[in-house]
C-alpha cells in the first residue's frame, strides 16, 4: 500500500490550499478527486471577494492557479472516488477506487453540493431545463425567460450573470428581502432584465419534455400563479459530502463536521476544512484559511505522534 | 493521445449515425468546468478504448442547436451511441469509473 503523510479529500480552495502548506512543508502529500478541481467555487463565474483580484477573478481561473501552486511544491494529484475512511492503529486508511493509500493524517475537504428543491418537476426535467450550474448551462438559454430559486449570495449573482444571455431572469425567493451581500444585492435590484417574486415558493415545474412552466405560491396569501420560462436554475444552499464517511466522524444535525479551532475532528489524525466543516461563512478565503491552519495543525501533530523529521 | 472528432451539425450524421464503431459523444463548453476536468480523462480514455469506440465532442457554445435538437441543456453531459441510437447517457456529476461502465456496457 502507497504511504503518505497527508491525503486531502478533495481539491477545492480549502483541499488546494492544505496540498499546498502541507507540500511546501516538505511532507509527502497527496490530494484526491473525482470530479474536476476548484469544488464548488469552480462553478462561480465571477468572485469578486477573494483579496488580491481587485477587478476579480474567475472560479476555473483561481482554482487552477491554486492547483499549479501546490503541485509547484510537490504535491501529487489522484484522480478517484474516495469510498471509505479505515482507522489502523494510529494511521489513517482512505479507500478509493483505485486502490487504497495509508496516511498519518487524512484532511476530510469533500466539500458540499447543491441542495434539492424538493418540489414536483425537479428531477424530471433535470437537465431537461433545470439546472444546478448557471457557469455550465447559462448559453443554453440565449434571449430566453429563466428563473432563479434562492435568495442568498450564490442565487443573486448567478442570476445577475445570467441577464448576460437570458432576456428575462425571475428570482424567486421566499422571503421579501434577499439574503445576498448588499453589493450583489444593489446589483441585481438594479438590473433591467431582472424581476422578482417576493415571498414566493415553487409549487412545481411543469412542461411536456423540457421546462415549460413555472407554478408559484404566495406564501403570504397562498396564491398560485404560472410563469412561462424556459429554464430554472436552483441555488437553494449546500448539502455536505460526508456520507462516505459512513458515521467515523462525527457530524452536526445538518451532516457537517464541527471541529476545533485547528479544524480537528473528534478523531485524532483526522482535520475538516472548507465547505464540510461546521461554520458560519463558507466562501473561497475561509476555505483556504482552513486548509492552511490544518496542515499546519497536522504537521506538529506528526511531529508528536510519529517523532516525524 | 488519440485525438476527440469535433462534430458539429454538418458531420454529426456520417460520424455518429453511420459509424460501425459505438460512440462516446462528450457534450461540453468552455466555460463549463466540470467538463474542461473530465477532458483529459476522456482523451485518456480515447487512447484505451481506440479501435472499439470513436471519442467525438461536441463544444456547445459553438453548436447549440446541435446540441439543444439532441436534447442537451446541461453540461456535462456524454451520450452513448450505438448503431446511430443513444443507449445510455450521463449528466452531471460523474467521473472515470461512471464513464468507463458505459464504455464496458458499450462494447461487452
Amino acid at each position: 500500500m502507497q504511504e503518505y503523510d497527508i491525503i486531502i479529500v478533495g481539491a477545492g480552495p480549502a483541499g488546494l490550499t492544505a496540498a499546498l502548506y502541507s507540500a511546501r512543508s516538505k511532507l509527502k502529500t497527496l490530494y484526491i478527486e473525482k470530479l474536476s478541481t476548484g469544488g464548488q467555487a469552480a462553478t462561480t463565474d465571477e468572485i469578486e471577494n477573494y483579496p488580491g483580484f481587485p477587478h476579480g477573478v474567475t472560479g476555473p481561473s483561481l482554482s487552477a492557479q491554486m492547483e499549479e501552486q501546490a503541485k509547484r511544491f510537490g504535491a501529487e494529484r489522484l484522480a478517484a472516488k474516495v469510498e471509505k475512511l479505515k482507522m489502523d492503529g494510529d494511521l489513517r486508511i482512505v479507500c478509493t477506487n483505485k486502490g487504497d493509500f495509508r496516511a498519518k493524517v487524512v484532511i476530510i475537504a469533500s466539500g458540499a453540493a447543491p441542495k434539492l428543491l424538493g418540489c414536483p418537476g425537479e428531477l424530471k426535467f433535470r437537465a431537461r431545463g433545470v439546472s444546478y450550474c448557471a457557469t455550465c448551462d447559462a448559453a443554453f438559454y440565449e434571449g430566453a425567460n429563466v428563473m432563479v430559486i434562492g435568495g442568498g449570495d450564490s442565487a443573486v449573482e448567478e442570476a445577475n450573470y445570467l441577464t448576460k444571455f437570458a432576456d428575462k431572469v425571475t428570482l424567486v425567493h421566499r422571503r421579501n428581502s434577499l439574503r445576498a451581500t448588499k453589493v450583489v444585492q444593489d446589483r441585481a435590484l438594479a438590473n433591467p432584465k431582472m424581476e422578482f417574486a417576493w415571498n414566493s415558493v415553487v409549487e412545481e415545474i411543469e412542461g411536456e419534455d423540457v421546462v415549460e412552466r413555472v407554478i408559484l405560491k404566495d406564501v403570504t396569501t397562498g396564491e398560485k400563479r404560472t410563469v412561462e420560462v424556459e429554464g430554472v436554475f436552483i441555488y437553494v444552499g449546500l448539502e455536505p459530502n460526508t456520507d462516505w464517511l459512513e458515521g467515523q466522524i462525527e457530524t452536526d444535525e445538518h451532516g457537517y463536521i464541527p471541529t476545533d479551532d485547528n479544524m480537528r475532528t473528534n478523531v485524532p489524525g483526522v482535520y475538516a476544512i472548507g465547505d464540510v466543516r461546521t461554520k458560519l461563512l463558507r466562501q473561497v478565503v475561509t476555505a483556504a484559511a482552513d486548509g492552511a491552519i490544518a496542515a499546519f495543525h497536522a504537521e506538529k501533530y506528526m511531529e508528536s505522534k510519529f517523532d516525524h523529521k | 493521445m488519440a485525438g476527440l472528432t469535433e462534430l458539429t451539425k454538418d458531420n454529426f450524421d456520417q460520424e455518429v449515425k453511420e459509424s460501425s464503431l459505438p460512440v462516446l459523444v462528450d457534450f461540453w463548453g468552455p466555460k463549463c468546468v466540470p467538463c474542461m476536468g473530465l477532458m483529459p480523462v476522456v482523451e485518456e480514455l480515447a487512447g484505451k478504448y481506440a479501435g472499439k469506440v470513436k471519442f467525438c465532442k461536441v463544444n456547445t457554445a459553438e453548436n447549440r442547436r446541435l446540441a439543444i435538437q439532441l436534447r442537451v441543456m446541461s453540461l456535462p453531459t456524454f451520450q452513448f451511441y450505438k448503431g446511430g441510437e443513444v443507449v445510455a447517457e450521463l449528466q452531471g456529476s460523474f467521473g472515470q469509473e461512471e464513464i468507463e461502465e458505459k464504455l464496458q456496457a458499450l462494447i461487452g
